[in-house]
């Protein structure tokens, strides 16, 4: 089962490469891993799938609250979210197909952002399932290069990232260095 | 003030109450070698890195506060890894400095430069490397407060050379740490300690199984509290060993591959385990499928990831020990396990006594006859550092340490060639402390050189060498599985005796069971560093062993003279 983590952390050198090295080392299997800014200037954002049959999500969670540089976790399965994943699909197009290709960037809603005599690069956003699918469709064109951004998901509804309790032990609730996301 | 990145570094070191460190100067860290010499900190010259890093680790383990190591890049830098991996995994509060090519060289191969930060990634609690110079207080001030602060550990911080050579007007920071993704002070919540409250009341065979986190939460007097009122029995880990007198009626010994039968059948047995400061390494539990089954599992422990890592525990206590038990006791009534306590107690069948006993005097000498011997002769009182192997279980089975931090080893690394080094490290911690190092003839030798250490800070640390001509608990296992093919075990030494001599020092050697006091006391009296090398029995192995990933109650039994061997 797929299992959805945010992760926030501080915007420090490294920071990545420190989030990387625990899962190897741990042997955390990851199915993907994006990072970004977020609204608060020193502060990004990290959204890791893992295949939470194989790992177990909540160690992953302790793991890496125990980083010095994560601020704060959730984990999105517990809560309604939205997840979207990006694809670039560069897909052969012949004048004979390229109507028809066409007709299918429609029904998925894609967009079409470089057109060439050979070929056109169809952007697409939507979770990984549609994005699946409409690959699988793409395929008996021909598609000569694609890439995808991984996952990135947030919570439905307002207010911030919802708090964690980590390890079933109400562990968010630290000391007078702990600030939480909005405080940070 | 103008200030020097150099003397900011020892500025903040003073600031930290640092009063010794342990390093080896080399290039990139000259610069703050040169401005040490004007600041009132002791520098131990050690002769390779990783002594060092292992006598500031010796240094916290003694109660000595955070231990420092400094080294310079490059291979400096990379001989501290074994000993920062060896803090790591013992939960040891160290600061590391390195120094490093300067920052425009960074990234271009520079001679000596290396990537310690990342090499030390994974060893770390945390790293830092410093480029530029406003960074430096900053980072040396989180540096000490994340190793010594929630559960400790080693932290580096690499600082290039250009940073120790420029200027900056400084003053020391004051301000609070602000590391808002850092939590060291967990807490439980009432209802987990309401549950716990319901379940040890309930249990009819408790057990407590104390590690380390006891002597470096200072939670001694708790944890006795706990035992003495709910009359629990205690089972000990290596590294728990002095957290709970040995000589107390409910301290059973130690647990594990190496554990007395009767400790390892108690937590088989048991409806309860109460498992404080110790992380279910695979050396305690043995076969995880098999572990405990009878038992539900409650986990005192500081550190959320290490819950459920290994033994899925039915209620986890996350929080410093001493205060979340302070919290615990005012709630518990007193019990009675008078039933458990007595069929605990026939569980004891004295395999470590019978292996003492059944050792005939026929003129060779056993390492339990030694470690025996030197634990009556010191009466006990000896801050103990063992090296890993044989000699290492030996010691934590016959010597009875009744006090906190008597007892340094490297127990999650394993790490052979520890004892010499980190002795030094203790004794500059406790210098009135009688410090004895226990170690075989091959861990000895990895780290043989610090004996000129000790020699040129005029340190008094006693050694026995329990030399049995063998890589003994290799060959031990060869023994037991791999029909007896010695691959590379049997080892040649020098004279030790001649060693010691060779650095000015006292050695002393002993073949016989009736020489061991006499030269145990002579040892005592003499000045400066002695070492005996004691002469055991080349072939004996430590008993009882549960094999690697066996039920931790299918143990290899010593062979006595009507039972050669048995399990049960």
């Amino acid at each position: 089962m797929q299992h959805t983590l945010v992760a926030l952390v501080e915007d420090r050198p490294g920071v990545i490469n420190r989030i990387a090295s625990l899962f190897r080392r741990r042997a955390f299997n990851i199915q993907s891993i994006t990072a970004g800014p977020t609204e608060q200037p020193g502060v990004s954002r990290i959204t890791i799938v893992i295949d939470s049959t194989e790992t177990n999500a909540e160690r992953v969670m302790a793991n890496l609250l125990n980083q010095v540089y994560v601020i704060q976790v959730a984990d999105l399965a517990q809560v309604p979210s939205v997840r979207r994943d990006l694809a670039l699909v560069k897909v052969s197009a012949s004048p004979d197909s390229r109507s028809l290709i066409m007709q299918l960037v429609e029904v998925y809603r894609a967009r079409i952002v470089d057109v060439n005599t050979e070929s056109l690069v169809v952007e697409i956003t939507g979770n990984e399932d549609k994005i699946d699918n409409f690959v699988d469709v793409l395929k008996p064109f021909g598609i000569q290069e694609m890439v995808r951004t991984g996952v990135v998901a947030m919570a439905r509804g307002s207010g911030p990232m919802p708090r964690i309790n980590g390890n079933g032990n109400g562990n968010g609730n630290g000391n007078g260095h702990k600030q939480s996301y909005a405080e940070a | 003030m103008k200030r020097t990145g150099a003397q900011i570094i020892w500025e903040c070191l003073i600031h930290e109450g640092v009063e010794v460190v342990f390093g080896y100067p080399g290039g990139t860290i000259l610069p703050a070698y040169d401005a040490m010499i004007d600041y009132p900190v002791r520098h131990v010259l050690v002769r390779h890195e990783q002594g060092a890093a292992h006598a500031a680790d010796g240094y916290a383990r003694a109660g000595g506060g955070v231990g420092v190591a400094i080294a310079t890049s490059g291979p400096g830098s990379t001989n501290l890894v074994t000993g920062i991996a060896t803090a790591y995994m013992d939960s040891s509060p160290l600061v590391c400095i390195t120094g490093q090519v300067p920052s425009k060289l960074i990234g271009c191969d520079a001679f000596q430069e290396i990537d310690i930060t990342g090499i030390t990634l994974p060893i770390c609690k945390h790293n830092y490397l410093v480029t530029d110079i406003n960074d430096l207080t900053r980072v040396i001030r989180e540096a000490f407060y994340i190793a010594r602060s929630g559960r400790p550990g080693p932290v580096l911080v690499d600082i290039a050379k250009d940073v120790q050579m420029t200027s900056m007007d400084w003053e020391y920071d004051e301000s609070p740490i602000r590391l808002p993704g850092y939590r060291p002070h967990p807490q439980p919540l009432t209802r987990e300690l309401e549950q716990a409250v319901e379940m040890i009341q309930a249990a009819k065979r408790p057990v407590i199984l104390a590690g380390r986190g006891v002597l470096l939460s200072g939670a001694m007097p708790e944890l006795r509290e706990l035992v003495e009122k709910t009359q629990t029995p205690v089972a000990m880990t290596l590294l728990g060993i002095g957290g709970f007198p040995a000589g107390h009626p409910l301290n059973l010994g130690m647990m594990g591959m190496h554990g007395e039968a009767c400790v390892n059948k108690a937590i088989q047995q048991a409806d309860l385990l109460l498992a404080i400061g110790m992380r279910f390494d695979d050396r305690v539990t043995g076969s995880l499928q098999n572990y405990a089954t009878q038992a539900r599992k409650i986990h005192f422990e500081i550190d959320p990831a290490e819950v459920n890592k290994n033994v899925q525990v039915d209620l986890a206590l996350v929080g410093d020990l001493g205060e979340t038990l302070r919290q615990l006791l005012p709630y518990l009534q007193a019990c009675d396990h008078a039933g458990w306590i007595e069929e605990v107690n026939e569980f004891r069948d004295e395999t470590v006594q019978r292996d003492i006993q059944n050792r005939p005097d026929d003129g060779s000498l056993y390492a339990a006859h030694v470690i025996h011997d030197l634990w009556r002769s010191t009466k006990g009182n000896a801050l103990v550092v063992s090296d890993v192997g044989q000699n290492q279980m030996w010691t934590a089975q016959y010597y009875k340490h009744n006090d906190p931090y008597t007892y340094i080893t490297s127990g999650g690394l394993g790490t052979m060639g520890f004892a010499l080094p980190a002795a030094i490290g203790a004794k500059v911690a406790r210098p009135d402390a009688d410090v004895w190092v226990i170690a075989g003839d091959g861990g000895f030798q990895m780290t043989q050189a610090e004996l000129s250490t000790a020699a040129q800070e005029g340190l008094k640390i006693n050694i026995a060498i329990i030399n049995n001509g063998y890589l003994g608990m290799v060959r031990q296992w060869q023994e037991f599985f791999y029909e007896r093919r010695y691959a590379a075990t049997p080892m040649r030494s020098p004279d030790f005796v001649k060693i010691a001599e060779a650095h000015g020092l006292t050695g002393l050697r002993v073949t016989r069971r009736s020489e061991i006091e006499a030269a145990v006391r002579q040892a005592q009296e003499t000045d400066g560093t002695v070492l005996i090398d004691f002469r055991v029995e080349a072939e004996d192995s430590v008993y009882p062993m549960v094999p690697a990933g066996a039920a931790l109650d299918k143990m290899i039994r010593r062979p006595s003279p009507r039972v050669m061997v048995e399990t049960d």
